[in-house]
């Protein structure tokens, strides 16, 4: 089994939050797994990408290559369109419909959206609401990776485990938000199907 | 053994603290810069050794050296670009008769993410004839950093572990192993061992290139240097060469037959091994990260007995990173096919200066103070405010290295240039901007020179700038500056009008004006208050 993941946003969502949480997640469910981040400059407000994969044998590259992600998991709809070279004819895309409009050029979001459905798998989460209801707009990131689990190869049990140690030493009501987002997230995908 | 999820960076952090270190400078600078924050964060959980950022990657390797000099180990950190700084007593250490272990870890950039060239530091370790280590996996980067501090004292050298981008900056599980203890102060008693006056340079430069024969003895017989063969397959063997051979082993399996195959990971190159695989194909490939350091040495100038491809013949590409595609042609691998991405164009996001930076409010005081001079030169240097360059402010024009603002601004002013303004971060000055500012001072260059002191090292991360904001004016001052030309501005959207007037009236001035605008970074700020308001 190997399990490559693409994760998009814009600097400042959270992506390298979503990418530590999956990996911690899957170490505790005994896999191997690679994450490869984008520090530095790139992360000033500009396109911020991840690349995670998960498998239950040596993984050689931390690079994901193109055609060849399981997954792209987004929280920016432009940014999920973004890296698409990289997604493999039966890939997922998975992505938050909120836009983040920092560039003076952003297109026509319907457009996008349409462009999003046409391709044969994916998934638009409305993460935003779905993280206030939970209690902080600021865990869109852990709707998201609820709106991926059912996808990805860990128990939800790991990654629960996960968010708990990741964001215990921000308190329990942390804890508790992003528990809720998670399971918001996660909801979402029972309810399409 | 434990295991651990780290970075590469912070897998060399770990090697280095359970390899006993006492002390570890460094400069920020991605993709380094997690070493040096890594081992901050860890120092109260693992004890205690010292973790510190310095002015600069120099005034860093020097410290290091007397560390070494009394018999502890230590560990340099820096970005690629850095080692360019630090070049004067890294290139020297190697004659030195290093004594406590002497582990250089470099960070180098291919594909320029966050750097202003990708050099490939490989060329230094070979340069300064010392061993390089280039380990390809996060559990290598901390098995190598332990070895690197052992053959460092074994060998009486500085030892380079050279990462890149993407092992840098890439997590995986780690086995740790047991702590060595530190090593007790314990001075050197090589008397002549750390005089490079000529008489004992040439002496020590001769036991050098004596000791070349053991350095490539040890690579030769590394195991991380290794050699399959397959008799059968004649037509290519590979080479590979750090993440290299990540993206070789990636497609690997796509190929009919295995061909033979060489890895390096230990330099001197391994030359005997290399020599095996020429002999049994007819063509090498190499596939190395960052310049054509292996792919060259096989070229050399006479014609080579077997074909080499790689880099230099085009077949791979010459500039950026390696990935796991683009080493499918020299392979003989097609492209792989995935979904159809025709008319999907999704407009460019660079990365910019965040909402209410103070580096924005700068930059408007200063465009509006330069309106109505055509033609204006404004030099800048290495920083989030680089970004400057960009719309929406496009205030700045020039980016060469760190302190190169302020000399380059001294010069065209030399030649006859007005208005020479110089823009230049807090930490930037520190490292590298007090020289030329000296020189100008000097020389009474007629130039402004604009300090952007958010008193932190921002784009890196927000390290805290080695001199508080305080003691900025001060130096300033004590450079020779005129302090009626030594002006302190608060950069808010309110104060542009007073800024701007501020900063038009030093243009004017004939001689050095030095101008501080003062405001905290805000990423820094919202953490400090994040932090305040926990405790």
């Amino acid at each position: 089994m190997k399990y490559d993941v693409i994760l998009a946003g814009v600097g400042g969502q959270g992506v390298l939050s979503v990418a530590a949480v999956i990996a911690l997640g899957a170490k505790k469910n005994g896999l191997s797994l690679r994450q490869s981040e984008v520090h530095g400059m790139a992360q000033r407000g500009g396109a911020v990408q991840a690349h995670l994969r998960l498998s239950d044998r040596t993984i050689v590259s931390d690079l994901i290559g193109k055609a060849s992600a399981d997954m792209i998991l987004s929280m920016e709809p432009i940014e999920s369109l973004r890296y698409l070279e990289y997604l493999k004819a039966e890939g997922v895309l998975i992505t938050s419909s909120d836009p983040v409009k920092n560039i003076p050029n952003y297109p026509d979001l319907e457009g996008i959206y349409s462009r999003i459905r046409s391709l044969p798998s994916t998934h638009l989460v409305g993460a935003a609401e779905l993280a206030q209801a939970a209690g902080s707009a600021r865990s869109s990131n852990m709707v998201m990776v609820g709106a991926a689990s059912t996808y990805l190869p860990v128990e939800e049990k790991y990654l629960l485990a996960a968010i708990e140690e990741l964001f215990s030493r921000k308190g329990e009501k942390v804890v508790e938000t992003n528990r809720k987002a998670f399971q918001a997230g996660r909801d979402t995908q029972a309810s399409a199907g | 053994m434990p295991e651990m999820v780290l970075l590469g960076d912070e897998a060399l952090a770990m090697g280095a603290i359970d390899a006993g270190v006492s002390a570890a400078y460094g400069y920020p600078g991605t993709p380094s810069s997690e070493i040096m924050e890594y081992l901050q964060a860890a120092a109260p959980q693992y004890g205690d050794f010292l973790a510190e950022w310095c002015s600069n990657e120099k005034t860093a390797y020097e410290a290091a050296v007397g560390v070494s000099l009394v018999g502890r180990r230590v560990l340099i950190s820096m970005k690629h670009v850095g080692l360019n700084v630090a070049a004067d007593p890294f290139i020297n250490s190697a004659l030195l008769a290093i004594h406590g272990g002497l582990v250089l870890a470099v960070a180098d950039d291919p594909g320029m993410h966050s750097s202003q060239n990708e050099q490939d530091s490989r060329f230094y370790a070979d340069f300064a004839r010392i061993i390089c280590l280039e380990p390809r996996t996060q559990g290598e980067v901390y098995a190598m950093t332990r070895e690197a501090f052992e053959v460092s004292e074994a060998f009486h050298i500085p030892i380079m572990v050279r990462l890149t981008t993407r092992i840098a900056h890439s997590r995986a599980v780690v086995q740790t192993g047991e702590r060595r203890d530190q090593n007790p102060v314990n001075k050197s008693t090589e008397k002549a061992g750390w005089m490079l006056l000529p008489a004992t340079a040439r002496k020590l430069w001769a036991e050098l290139l004596a000791g070349q024969g053991k350095f490539l003895e040890y690579a030769e017989s590394s195991p991380y240097n290794s050699l399959e063969l397959n008799e059968k397959f004649r037509d290519f063997g590979v080479i590979t060469a750090g993440l290299g051979w990540n993206y070789y082993m990636e497609n690997r399996d796509e190929l009919p037959v295995h061909p033979s195959h060489l890895h390096i990971s230990v330099y001197p190159l391994p030359v005997q091994k290399i020599r095996q695989l020429a002999e049994r194909v007819e063509r090498i490939v190499v596939i190395e990260e960052g310049f054509s350091f292996v792919e060259r040495a096989l070229l050399g100038v006479l014609p080579p007995s077997v074909k080499i491809s790689g880099k230099e013949d085009g077949a791979l590409p010459r500039t950026g990173e390696l990935t796991p595609e683009n080493v499918r042609g020299i392979l003989g691998l097609e492209p792989k096919q995935g979904i159809d991405v025709s008319g999907i164009e999704v407009p460019g996001r660079p990365p910019q200066l965040c909402a209410g930076c103070p580096h924005r409010d700068s930059y408007d005081a200063l465009n509006q103070a330069l309106a109505g001079f055509d033609p204006k030169l404004v030099t800048s240097d290495i920083g989030c405010y680089t970004l400057g360059y960009l719309p929406p402010h496009q205030a700045i024009e020039t980016c060469l290295c760190m302190g190169a603002s302020v000399g380059m601004a001294k010069g065209a002013a030399q030649a006859g240039f007005h208005p020479v303004v110089a823009v230049i971060g807090d930490s930037t000055f520190l490292h590298s901007g007090i020289t030329p500012l000296v020189d100008a001072v000097a020389s009474e260059a007629n130039m402004t020179l604009l300090i952007l002191d958010n008193s932190t090292t921002a784009m890196t991360g927000g390290q805290r700038t080695i001199l508080t904001s305080s003691r900025l004016e001060k130096l300033v001052h004590g450079l020779g500056v005129d302090p009626d030309h030594v002006k302190l501005i608060v950069p808010l959207k309110k104060h542009t009008e007073e800024n701007s007037g501020v900063i038009r009236r030093e243009i004017g001035h004939q001689g050095v004006s030095v101008i501080i605008a003062l405001r905290d970074c805000i990423q820094t700020l919202k953490e400090r208050k994040k932090k305040e308001a926990g405790q």
